[in-house]
């Protein structure tokens, strides 16, 4: 379907310019790889296979520099907060270049997990490997994944990015709620909105 | 007649007055709260080609991009396009980051901020296979539609793009008059 709506773009003769990157990465089914990426909190490297005993993880793309980062940045924090104790740890990782996006660097990570007391780890994806690898696309990006590292719900943290109060949905508090019923999450998949990856040159 | 009758927020006009008129008078801009508010901006474009591009202030490339946009309505104004410069900036940033902006840009195009929070439903029913990364155009011409992921690279591209759409067909300059990366 997909590359028939291209193939109708092209021949009434408009030019796609930018990349609608074909979708690469997790889908929701499949088992996410380990990784190992330094935390910015407290300069360790962590990795999944870290969290002894969770139930599951909540995998955030995020980043210092993006207006919607920063806005789901204490919902964020909450998540950790939240769902911690239950099981389900926050893990941020930051997969933007700072060659392209100072604010984004490692020392800047560290100034601003410091500076808002992040309660959870913010790693480094340094050599841009591991966001690719999830398909990542957004800041912020969430994937939750079960304790077997399943990834069990992608997209967005909820429908308002800058009005949280008159949410409606709440995809990841609902996602992560199930999985602790031991249910299937009601919604898999929604769009990630926020800024775009900043990917190395 | 003012210039841009849609839908102006009744509320919004004294608060932009205060906010804007003391100094430098930004350009006046429409908040549009919900996906209908758009699509009947698209309706009232009529027999118009309604040229119209998805922005902020916070996305670099957009901002790179929207001299060529008017570049676009000044050139292809008496063919019958009009340039809608759609942005999804922040409300709660509106004083802070919106309006001086607009104030030092000084856009003659029409702007929107449009503000309904709802991505996941608004934006694939602009199009579908949008994953809602900006800057995107979309052209309205009556039924027909047309959309353009990312950035121009120069004019000369987005006129390539908006030409089929426009009544007789013509290319007014088909120059790269300005690349699309003159944005300040």
């Amino acid at each position: 379907m997909k590359s028939l709506v291209y193939a109708a773009f092209v021949l009434s003769g408009i030019i796609l310019l930018a990349s609608a990157p074909a979708p690469s990465g997790y889908i929701v089914g499949d088992k996410a790889d380990d990784f190992s990426l330094k935390n910015s909190v407290d300069g360790k490297m962590v990795s999944l296979s870290d969290y002894q005993g969770v139930k599951g993880y909540i995998i955030v793309f995020t980043c210092n520099h993006c207006p919607y980062a920063q806005l789901y940045e204490q919902r964020i924090i909450d998540l950790h907060n939240k769902y911690n104790a239950l099981g389900f740890p926050v893990i941020a990782i930051n997969p933007n270049s700072p060659a392209i996006v100072e604010e984004d660097s490692y020392e800047e990570m560290q100034k601003r997990a410091k500076q808002k007391r992040y309660p959870f780890a913010y790693l480094f994806d340094e050599e841009q490997a591991v966001y690719p690898k999830f398909g990542a696309t957004r800041t912020p990006h969430v994937f939750v994944l079960d304790s077997s590292r399943v990834v069990r719900y992608i997209g967005a943290i909820d429908d308002n990015p800058e009005l949280p109060e008159i949410a409606k949905n709440h995809w990841v508090v609902s996602a992560v709620d199930a999985l602790l019923r031991g249910d299937k999450p009601a919604t898999e998949f929604t769009r990630a909105i926020g800024c775009t990856v900043k990917k190395k040159p | 007649m003012p210039m841009y009758p849609y839908r102006f927020s009744r509320l919004l006009i004294p608060l932009l007055c205060l906010l804007a008129c003391s100094a430098a008078k930004a350009q006046e801009f429409a908040v549009y709260d919900s996906l209908p508010q758009l699509t009947s901006r698209f309706h009232e474009a009529g027999e118009a080609t309604l040229v119209v591009n998805f922005w902020a202030t916070w996305c670099k490339p957009c901002v790179e991009e929207l001299p060529c946009f008017e570049q676009l309505r000044e050139q292809y104004a008496d063919k019958n396009v009009q340039v809608l410069l759609v942005s999804l900036d922040f409300k709660s940033q509106l004083e802070k980051k919106f309006i001086p902006f607009l104030k030092a840009q000084r856009l003659k195009s029409e702007v929107v901020l449009f503000a309904d929070q709802d991505a996941n439903t608004w934006i694939p029913s602009i199009y579908e296979e949008w994953d809602g990364a900006i800057p995107v155009t979309l052209i309205v011409k009556g039924r027909q539609r047309a959309f353009n992921l990312g950035k121009f690279e120069n004019y000369s591209d987005l006129e390539a793009f908006v030409v089929p759409y426009v009544s007789d067909g013509k290319a007014v300059s088909f120059k790269n008059l300005i690349n699309c990366n003159s944005g300040k």
